[in-house]
């Protein structure tokens, strides 16, 4: 019988099944990398229609996010706040900027500012911001060091799997109630004697459940 | 009690084995072929049609209700994985037992076996709705940090019948190798040789390369052994781990596996005496063989039978009046129409094989195979559609009725599996030619016999 194959066809059949191993693994990779929040989502950084810099007034001036984000502490939702919270410092400060002319506007015409959303979770995800102040995580556990933000952006992935990191294993996210809204905060050296006080007291226990967020 | 019937008849000599099998691929096809595959692949369109429409529109389009919310997907399934056990068990376990009547049925058994189990894997995965994240089956790794539940037999059934279908594609491969060779050999065409050269791995047909070959075999038929076991035991612990009254049961993985192995035979049989009598295989597949596979189908349906009766013993024996209603209605309730079809076509129409006369004629074994067929269906659609149609409250009670779909797809099922049979026939030896030359007289020359003056050689007889 004539020869069918040359001598390197004896290869093939390690390469062929090499090459299948890699390609499945590189697949796998590209998904788990590339079509996940941590790639797609970190990062969102929308104009906004006024360009109101968190940075100059969170950071330089140290105001408290509660001052405009009002309801954060008694209500799933974290308010965006209304034209007249602006104007509450607006009408003595700045009178004349061109950046605040839309703020103006809105203000006599009592339209509000369409907002441009950054952190938004999925409509089936229920997430109560109240229940998580109440428990200690801070502000800046899931929406990163936003003092120092001229632009909002998205820091963290908020992604199932990033949720259930912190749900599983809550004990490096709880801080005490009056260091809620600190920036650049990190545990103290204490933190773990800190934490399982303080989830006995408040009886902490972040469910896992499908049902949990999937209501 | 030794039968010593041979076990291929006429004068069967080496080459003419090759030469037999072969010529059924490198000749015209028989004109049956391509009427059979006209009709089997317009089948098979019909199912892929309804499967598009299934995808676009959503399970809404099958019978399925509340209560009854597994329809004929599952009975299906369940019907078409069953009849895969018949190949495994032929390949694996009749070859561990040296049962050498095999060698002639075991390659299209297994054939049958892998395209039954295609035809199975349809169902569970397009009954899931949004079937563009059944890979959610699969342990992915993902940003949700979500795994499939372990402790749910739905994920058990992913794996039992993926290895079943692995490993059953490598056994059936292997037995292929030397076949493959023989026709790269024999092979007129540049093209047909590079295929045939490529997926006959370079074989020689060396004294070296049959040793590690039957080793692997041998390891192969080992492996693939547990599975027919253990692959229809998974399916029915779809069924035995629930709560539903009729489903709850620990027979069912015995009473399953029975009911595969005898719903395999039969579909065999059915396969088996068609391609025989198309392509002149009398000789090769004989009354021998379809004997011992009706005895076979007679020892199952017998086990199936005990079963059925095992099932109303221990309803009544376990006092619990659900189970007990269970039954009751099975066979007098709104569906006794189909328990009576399955008990007579699985428990009474095989007690005929008892008689030589039928077992070993063809007209009579065909329509028995047939009814098995039936029968085994039936089995699976009273277990699913029974159970749930009347549960714990009668207030949900309803009777489930299949639709157009329902019936287009089980009909387009038969189409997607006889379409990957005949071509199965059409490009591949269907009979094992290695092995049933190994059955040959010839293969078993007596040269050592000490006993007599002459030491010349010669057929023991």
């Amino acid at each position: 019988m004539a020869q069918l194959f040359p001598k390197w066809t004896n290869r093939l059949p390690i390469l062929v099944l090499a090459g299948l191993v890699f390609l499945l693994v590189f697949i796998v990779f590209i998904f788990w990398y590339y079509a996940t929040p941590k790639y797609l989502e970190v990062g969102y950084r929308p104009e906004q229609p006024v360009p109101y810099s968190h940075k100059l007034h969170a950071g330089d001036m140290g105001m408290d996010c509660r001052y405009c984000h009002t309801n954060v502490e008694q209500s799933a939702h974290a308010n965006v706040p209304s034209t007249q919270t602006c104007m509450n410092c607006h009408t003595n400060v700045a009178t004349e900027s061109e950046k605040l002319l839309l703020v103006r506007e809105s203000w006599a015409s009592g339209k509000p500012i369409e907002w441009v959303r950054v952190h938004s979770l999925p409509d089936y995800a229920y997430f109560d911001h109240s229940a998580h102040i109440t428990a200690g995580v801070g502000c800046e556990s899931c929406h990163g060091n936003v003092a120092a933000m001229e632009v909002v952006e998205q820091k963290k992935p908020l992604s199932m799997g990033w949720c259930l990191d912190c749900h599983r294993e809550p004990e490096m996210h709880l801080r005490p109630r009056e260091d809620i809204t600190k920036m650049n905060w990190t545990p103290p050296p204490d933190q773990m004697d800190f934490a399982k006080k303080i989830i006995e007291e408040k009886n902490i226990s972040p469910p896992t459940d499908c049902s949990g967020c999937h209501r | 009690m030794l039968d010593n019937t041979p076990l291929v008849l006429g004068n069967e000599t080496f080459s003419s084995i090759t030469d037999h099998i072969s010529s059924i691929t490198e000749r015209k096809a028989p004109k049956q072929w391509y009427l059979l595959l006209a009709l089997a692949s317009s089948l098979a369109l019909v199912l892929f049609g309804m499967i598009g429409y299934l995808f676009w529109e959503g399970t809404g389009i099958w019978g399925i209700q509340n209560p009854v919310g597994w329809g004929w997907a599952i009975v299906n399934f369940v019907f078409w994985v069953g009849i895969g056990h018949a190949g495994t068990l032929i390949s694996a376990i009749l070859f561990l037992l040296r049962q050498k009547w095999r060698t002639s049925i075991n390659r299209f058994a297994e054939a049958m076996t892998l395209f039954a189990v295609l035809a199975a894997g349809i169902f569970p995965a397009i009954h899931v709705g949004r079937v563009w994240v059944v890979y959610y089956m699969f342990p992915l790794p993902n940003q949700m940090q979500m795994w499939p539940n372990f402790r749910s037999p739905l994920l058990w059934d992913v794996f039992a019948v993926g290895t079943y279908f692995t490993v059953s594609l490598l056994f059936w491969f292997t037995g292929l190798v030397p076949d493959l060779a023989t026709y790269r050999d024999r092979a007129k065409t540049k093209i047909k040789k590079m295929v045939f050269g490529i997926l006959s791995l370079g074989w020689r047909g060396g004294n070296r390369q049959w040793k590690h070959y039957e080793m692997t075999y041998l390891l192969l038929a080992g492996l693939s052994t547990p599975l027919v076991l253990s692959v229809h035991s998974v399916v029915s612990t779809d069924f035995a781990t629930s709560v539903i009254p009729g489903w709850h049961t620990t027979i069912f993985p015995p009473y399953f596996v029975a009911g595969a192995i005898f719903s395999g035979f039969a579909m065999v049989m059915t396969l088996a005496i068609i391609a025989r009598k198309i392509y002149g295989l009398e000789h090769l597949i004989t009354m021998k063989h379809l004997d011992n596979m009706n005895k076979i189908i007679l020892l199952t349906g017998m086990i199936v039978g005990f079963s059925y009766g095992m099932e109303f013993f221990i309803a009544w024996y376990s006092g619990n009046p659900y189970e007990q209603f269970a039954f009751v209605n099975r066979a007098f309730g709104p569906y006794a129409w189909a328990y009576w079809i399955m008990v007579s076509c699985n428990v009474l129409i095989p007690q005929l094989f008892w008689s030589r006369k039928i077992r070993r004629s063809i007209p009579a074994m065909f329509i028995i195979s047939i009814f098995v067929n039936i029968g085994m269906w039936f089995e699976r659609f009273v277990i699913v559609v029974t159970s749930l149609s009347r549960d714990f409250l009668p207030s949900a009670w309803d009777y489930f009725t299949p639709t157009i779909y329902d019936i287009g797809m089980f009909i387009g099922s038969f189409g997607l599996f006889f379409t990957l049979f005949l071509l199965f026939v059409r490009f591949l030896p269907m009979i094992s030619m290695s092995e049933v030359k190994g059955v040959l007289p010839q293969a078993d020359p007596h040269y050592y016999d000490h006993e007599h003056d002459t030491r010349k050689g010669g057929q023991h007889v």
